[in-house]
């Protein structure tokens, strides 16, 4: 065994970087497949109602065309998924959703013919808009969807100051750069390939082999690389059956991309929440009452109980009165779906917002106000932190920050034309793991492969795997090959919810274990079960600062400086964990100041459905983002002692670009995103 | 619809193809000749994931047509590097760590280059103070302003003003 330097925790360049910086990765789309067709989805133009005609004539018509499928003449499907049964009858459920598909030689032929198709409706009343006064507010499925510990009202009774505020914030799309692409391959009737842009390739293989009744092992899905996803290929959407449906019926190959347009239809969106927060607390800010209630949006097709919001507000801080709601109401909109720390992000703007309002009531400073409610367990389920660095991120982060000194009160420093003001905010997420399994083997020459059906989708697991495999089998990251995104690999569960590499890394770490204490030459591990779920609470932390500037007459919001201190555990990649935490607090900013999908209930569709609309932060938006990381040893959250980065970066930070916003301008703004017109209007 | 013969000249290398005259140079690219280094994200001009340089000055290929530029000289990302020898600008940006998901990294790349270009040439942009000037200093914002034609959802702006600005000696 050779003595290789260790590489977990160095700044590692990323291993598939000269493939991507060449353009020679091959994302879904990108797969040189003969004889392939082109697919192209006409979708639903009103938001409730019935088909009553399709009149494809003018489509078939066009030389190329080599199908048409709609409700009629479609494949019947065996998914119990309603958002999977497309072209499965003549209802339609929302604006946007598909309602034929067209099949022809060349994607400008189909492009053209899907035009041509002619759909007619029997328009039905829509009802789309969210609302906390509306009388049809459910309990979404599934645990833990409300909590009431202690007597929250004897708490407020107690209080000397009391908080209660409610916050929004608007539906969002993750628009990875990369659109959602599948390329279908018929062998037979009975043997599918996928060349798919996806999260996990497990998770679209058992959702496609169960619409056309196949064995898991009859359907094989390879994604090596993915341009990007942020939840929104986590779980299987139509395109990806239909495309399928599409190869089958025309006996050739067939790709599908969606346009733009049609990703803000076809592959979900965050939720749209509406946030009621009460703290109520004592004179020197400890919080004797904690109330936060959610109300979110589904699809009618189905529901999705991802975005509990006020989740994280049952262990940030202290205190023995706490509740917590969510409700949800069904609307005639697409389904919603994951987005980037899907719940925390919203939640957290709320939760700390009303923090910083609170410091603000009680004359304390907003960072000591939260050192002060820090919890010695977990307020939720009663043990300990397997670590616990919210209060070292805070104190480090405002170190490195320059936090102090700092008026407490508003609208103090002009310079210039511009309005100066800091905010801060904190973060948790949960460090969890998953399922995974992993083979390792030897290839002689101190050679190893290693495979598991991990997926990058832009984390970095190409290399951080790589990373841990080297380490664990002590050689080095040259003398490893490792395979990922291919349903044919051994099952892993998929990207997201910050688990992928703390649940892969722990298959690799067992599975050379094994290798090693069987003298094989081969050895297949399972991460199992983690063994301290039930002995601690495991969650990653962070502390946000930001300086706004906000032009004193257009009242422009600038960002000229984020700071980010988190506690994630061990870092495994010095270089990826920084992008990571980077990309995740310029969402937050984003989030806070420009995005927004704008709902036409007139019609039921989004209104700025493509990316000159649909603002997402532009390299001018961005200035200086500091990230740092405060050393953290956890033993219990997996054999790397590490937590996920992915989504840690956002949460919270939206509510810190809010609070300087405020601090900036003396306007509270509790509806993102912090646009203009909301400062002016305050005026 | 009427096809058109068109020679294409791409890194050098000229193609004779016949399409669809409502092809774009971004499909012509793609789905004729194999060059998927240039990145379909809107296909609308808003997202800059097509950008490649057409007579030396970056364009998004989504909305230029193939017949339209007969003969034009090409470059893509396929035509930077020599062999494994990776272009400079490939080097900073792997050394950087400017992409995540590394989709909207070829168009980003382009766009570096011919920014790389407009500033030896004293093409001033918003920021720059002195529209006068000939002498345009690459500090990071002008960078952030002239990359801000190509969108990066992973977010890595910070990295990628950090890898161009190597290059940029500013």
């Amino acid at each position: 065994m050779s003595t290789a330097q260790p590489v977990v925790g160095a700044p590692v360049d990323r291993v598939d970087g000269p493939l991507k910086v060449t353009g020679a990765a091959r994302y879904a789309y990108e797969h040189p497949v003969r004889d392939v067709a082109y697919a192209v989805g006409v979708l639903s133009t009103i938001a409730k109602g019935r088909i009553v005609a399709v009149d494809v004539s003018a489509a078939r018509a066009l030389d190329g065309v080599l199908g048409v499928l709609w409700h009629e003449n479609a494949p019947r499907l065996q998914t119990d998924d309603a958002e999977l049964q497309v072209l499965q009858s003549d209802a339609v459920a929302f604006c946007g959703q598909f309602v034929a598909v067209v099949v022809a030689a060349t994607p400008q032929i189909a492009r053209h013919a899907a035009a041509l198709v002619e759909v007619r409706y029997v328009q039905e009343p829509h009802d789309v808009v969210l609302s906390a006064d509306r009388s049809d507010l459910d309990v979404p499925p599934g645990e833990d969807v409300d909590s009431d510990d202690g007597d929250v009202e004897a708490g407020r009774a107690q209080a000397s100051v009391i908080v209660d505020r409610t916050y929004t914030t608007p539906a969002e799309h993750n628009n990875p750069i990369e659109a959602h692409a599948t390329i279908a391959i018929w062998e037979g009737v009975d043997r599918l390939t996928l060349y798919d842009s996806n999260q996990g390739s497990h998770n679209i293989r058992d959702d496609v082999a169960d619409a056309f009744g196949l064995e898991g092992e009859q359907v094989r899905v390879i994604s090596p690389y993915v341009g990007g996803a942020f939840g929104s290929k986590l779980f299987t959407h139509a395109h990806v059956v239909l495309t399928a449906m599409a190869a089958r019926a025309v006996q050739r190959p067939v790709k599908l991309e969606l346009t733009r347009r049609q990703m803000f239809s076809l592959v979900g969106y965050r939720t749209p929440t509406i946030q009621r927060v009460n703290l109520a607390a004592d004179d020197d800010g400890r919080l004797t009452a904690i109330e936060h209630h959610v109300v979110l949006q589904v699809s009618m097709l189905k529901d999705l109980t991802e975005d509990l919001a006020a989740r994280p507000t049952r262990m940030m801080y202290a205190g023995p009165n706490r509740r917590t709601s969510h409700r949800v109401a069904r609307l005639d909109l697409p389904p919603p779906t994951i987005m980037r720390a899907p719940g925390e992000a919203q939640g957290s703007f709320a939760l700390e917002s009303a923090m910083d309002e609170l410091a603000i009531e009680c004359g304390i400073d907003p960072v000591e106000l939260r050192i002060r409610n820090e919890p010695g367990t977990d307020p939720d389920s009663g043990l300990p932190f397997s670590s616990r660095g919210l209060v070292e991120c805070l104190k480090q982060g405002a170190e490195r920050f320059g936090w102090q000194p700092r008026d407490v009160a508003p609208h103090g420093r002009l310079e210039g034309r511009w309005l100066v003001g800091t905010g801060v905010a904190a973060s948790a997420y949960p460090a969890g793991r998953g399922q995974a399994t992993a083979t390792i083997r030897a290839a002689g020459g101190g050679r190893y492969h290693v495979q598991i059906d991990a997926s990058d989708i832009g984390t970095g697991a190409w290399t951080v795997l790589t990373q841990i495999a080297a380490d664990a089998l002590e050689v080095g990251i040259d003398d490893v090959t490792l395979e990922i995104g291919d349903s044919a690999l051994p099952r892993a569960r998929a990207a997201g919810g910050s688990q992928g590499t703390a649940s892969w890394g722990t298959a690799i770490v067992h599975a050379t274990r094994k290798l090693r204490e069987e003298n094989a030459s081969e050895a297949t591990a399972d991460a199992g079960d983690n063994p301290y779920t039930d002995q601690y609470a495991m969650y990653a932390h962070g502390a946000q600062f930001v300086e706004v500037r906000v032009d004193a007459d257009t009242r422009e919001v600038r960002v000229p400086r984020m700071v980010g201190v988190f506690a994630v555990g061990r870092v495994l990649n010095a270089k990826t964990t920084r992008s990571q935490l980077l990309g995740g607090m310029t969402w937050g900013l984003s989030m806070a100041l420009l995005e927004e999908s704008v709902l036409d209930a007139r019609y039921g569709d989004c209104v700025n459905d493509d990316l000159a609309e649909y603002h997402v932060a532009v390299n001018a938006d961005v200035a200086e983002i500091d990230v740092g990381w405060i050393d953290e040893d956890d033993p219990y959250v997996n054999p790397m002692g590490a937590k996920g980065v992915g989504e840690i970066g956002i949460v919270g930070t939206a509510a810190a670009v809010a609070n300087a916003v405020h601090h900036a301008t003396g306007v509270r703004v509790r509806d993102l995103p912090i646009t203009l017109d909301k400062l002016l209007r305050a005026d | 619809m009427s096809d058109v013969d068109v020679a294409l000249r791409v890194n050098g290398t000229e193609h004779d193809l016949t399409v669809d005259a409502r092809t774009t140079l971004l499909d012509a690219l793609r789905d004729r000749l194999g060059l998927t280094g240039t990145k379909k994200g809107c296909d609308r001009g808003q997202c800059g994931a097509c950008t490649i340089l057409v007579e030396g000055r970056r364009i998004n290929s989504c909305l230029a047509l193939a017949v339209a530029h007969q003969g034009a000289e090409i470059l893509t990302i396929e035509g930077l590097a020599t062999g494994d020898d990776l272009h400079p600008l490939q080097r900073v940006f792997v050394k950087h760590d400017a992409f995540q998901c590394g989709y909207c990294t070829p168009g980003q790349i382009c766009s570096a280059l011919a920014l790389l270009d407009e500033a030896e040439r004293g093409w001033p942009s918003a920021v720059t103070e002195d529209l006068a000037t000939t002498a345009i200093t690459l500090d990071d914002e002008e960078i952030r302003e002239r990359m801000s034609g190509n969108l990066c959802r992973c977010a890595a702006y910070v990295n990628i003003v950090a890898a161009i600005r190597e290059l940029a000696g500013a």
